[in-house]
């Protein structure tokens, strides 16, 4: 099992490697630098831009020396925790990133918070007895929920709860201290979708065990239902639900690009898109890494628990 | 009957995606460019629910998305207002004003809602679909490359497919649409670049699976090239898998073009979309009075994403049971 995941994380710094490579290409390219340079001097756009201003910019910046020298340099900055500074805000770019990741890290908790029990809970009760009403109603709705765009969810839950009915405010910009209300919509929105999605998914593996032989004998040897599923059942059938939540976390930092731009909370996808259209680079770059860090971590995680859960794996 | 289909497909998709995507180019054609798509989806929505009668749940799903595609293909023929042209601001769903019926109200430019509702299901439809199909072409191509002829090839492909998928979806989206300028071909290729590997894994394991077999010794042993083993032998022996996978897409891409027009990365402004008017109504209307605005384009969407998923749901269980 060490040795599966040594050479999952060998294969992961790989893949991390390549991707700062093309990451820094992409940042390098002449869309990306152009406008950079119209954010930090001040201008109306690229079209206003002339030829000798940028020259004379990327002169400053040192950005006309070849691409694998800077390129080295870059990730030696990085690897000493230099992240660079925000033109747009003018910070450094480790202190953005640090507040915008805990707003994000309190959504991203109470979602696994409410996720975890709620759809776990449905998905076993529905592949329990398949086909049964319960099953039914169970399986409609998280068809139904998963249906839903997010951006749609977000407009349908505001229209009800914040224009309709008033219980909650509609933006979650928390302009004026940290208050749980606020935080209602986004994470209403994005557990609507994710709890649909593993509903499915533990559902589909909990049929697949329960129509299994051993299930059948456990029933024959005449042991209490309780038991059967508690014991015999829930184990093998847990295994990908429980891969599948440390995927969500990859799931996640996408989900939360568009729930925290429609719902304006300060988080870390609100902070990259916000990057990504102001030409704030080094933000960008940093928050990129950030993401892209989560992702093979969340991987690595998911291949582990998948090891360490499935005796199939482990053994061979 | 299968080439049947595929001429229908192709009645309908090409006068849509050329209506869509080259308008100004096609003058005094594009008024009857699309009257011969009308009959071909009356056609498929027939074939379809007939082959899928067995599935109640795909029969809906069916509906669902064969009532958006004949709205696509109507709308220049149907009685409903200029999308795109302002006549009153702001009138509840069911008002009258300057003597003109707004069904379902107007926005806050004047807009009829109900016109930008059925001609925003168009560029929804054809980009993506397109960007689907592009996807799917790029990853079944990759996937049998590395599924079929393995060692280097498999190592090279299935890395490139690793680096790509340790992308968050909407990082990715947002850094090729910065990189390349807004507009529906580059959604297809940021598409492409989200979808494609998912699509190499599933053809690479299937194609995997399938090598051993002996139809494919057979046709080694005869002396056929790996290119038409690829195409003929094993691509039509992996289809059922991809059908299913290739309907779920069709709603991921569709959330995604959504998504990515309301953050005003995807198509630009002013024709009509769904993305596009939660966003205007989203700034410009954020209030009980006016929530029409919002309902309806979410609505829409979410029916089509439905149909979509449902099909898919309703394959697999006829797959199943079988």
């Amino acid at each position: 099992m060490r040795n599966l995941v040594v050479r999952r994380a060998i294969q992961m710094l790989l893949i991390m490697l390549t991707v700062s490579l093309l990451l820094f290409a992409i940042f390098d390219s002449d869309q990306f630098r152009e406008k950079a340079a119209v954010a930090e001097l001040g201008g109306f756009g690229i079209a206003t831009l002339s030829a000798d201003d940028y020259h004379e910019w990327l002169q400053k910046k040192g950005l006309n020396e070849p691409f694998l020298a800077r390129y080295a340099q870059w990730l030696k900055a990085v690897a000493h925790g230099d992240l660079g500074r925000s033109v747009e805000k003018d910070v450094a770019v480790a202190t953005l990133l640090k507040e915008s990741l805990a707003n994000t890290a309190i959504l991203a908790f109470f979602v696994l918070l409410g996720l975890i029990p709620i759809a776990l809970t449905l998905g076993v009760l529905a592949g329990m007895n398949e086909g049964s009403r319960l099953d039914r109603v169970i399986s409609v709705a998280a068809v139904i929920t998963t249906s839903i765009p997010q951006i749609a969810t977000a407009v349908l839950l505001t229209v009800i709860l914040a224009l309709g009915l008033g219980w909650v405010p509609a933006k979650s910009a928390m302009t004026d201290g940290w208050s749980f209300r606020p935080l209602v919509l986004p994470l209403l929105t994005l557990l609507l979708y994710d709890i649909g999605y593993l509903v499915r998914m533990t559902r589909a593996a909990m049929t697949e065990v329960m129509a299994s032989q051993y299930i059948r004998t456990a029933v024959l040897k005449g042991l209490p239902p309780w038991r059967v599923i508690m014991k015999h059942a829930l184990r093998n059938a847990l295994v990908v639900p429980v891969t599948l939540i440390f995927l969500e976390l990859n799931g996640l930092l996408s989900q939360v690009v568009v729930v925290e731009v429609f719902f304006q909370y300060a988080g870390f996808g609100r902070m990259l898109f916000d990057a990504a259209n102001f030409g704030d680079i080094q933000v960008l770059q940093a928050a990129t890494l950030v993401a892209i860090a989560v992702a093979v971590v969340s991987q690595l995680l998911s291949d582990a628990a998948y090891t360490f859960l499935n005796p199939r794996v482990r053994f061979k | 009957m299968k080439a049947g289909i595929a001429l229908l497909l192709a009645l309908i998709w090409l006068p849509l995606a050329g209506y869509v995507m080259f308008r100004p180019a096609l003058g005094a054609l594009a008024p009857y460019l699309l009257l011969p798509s009308i009959p071909a989806v009356i056609l498929l929505y027939g074939i379809a629910v007939r082959s899928w009668r067995e599935s109640r749940v795909a029969v809906f799903g069916v509906t669902l998305v064969c009532f958006w595609l004949l709205m696509a293909v109507t709308a220049p023929y149907l009685p409903l207002l200029d999308p795109n042209k302002p006549i009153a601001p702001f009138v509840a769903p069911g008002g009258i004003k300057h003597g003109v019926l707004f069904l379902l109200g107007s926005d806050m430019r004047g807009r009829d809602v109900l016109s930008r509702t059925l001609w925003g299901c168009q560029r929804v439809l054809v980009w993506g679909i397109t960007a689907t199909s592009v996807a799917y072409v790029v990853g079944a191509g990759f996937g049998l490359i590395a599924g079929y002829l393995g060692g280097w090839w498999d190592e090279f492909v299935s890395f490139a497919g690793n680096v790509l998928l340790s992308f968050p979806v909407m990082l990715l989206f947002i850094l090729v649409l910065n990189l390349l300028g807004q507009s529906g071909f580059n959604i297809i290729i940021a598409v492409t670049c989200s979808s494609a590997p998912v699509i190499m894994r599933i053809v690479r394991g299937l194609a995997l699976d399938a090598r051993s077999r002996d139809y494919i010794l057979a046709a080694q042993t005869r002396g056929e090239h790996p290119l038409w083993i690829m195409w003929v032998e094993l691509l039509p022996n992996v289809r059922g898998p991809l059908i299913i996978d290739a309907c779920l897409r069709l709603g991921y891409t569709t959330v995604a073009i959504t998504t990515l027009t309301f953050l005003g990365l995807g198509l630009q402004p002013p024709d009509p979309d769904w993305g596009l008017m939660i966003k205007e109504a989203a700034t410009a209307a954020l209030l009980w009075k006016y929530s029409y605005m919002l309902i309806v384009p979410a609505v829409s969407v979410s029916s089509l994403i439905l149909g979509f998923n449902l099909i898919a749901d309703g394959t697999r269980e006829m797959s199943l049971r079988d």
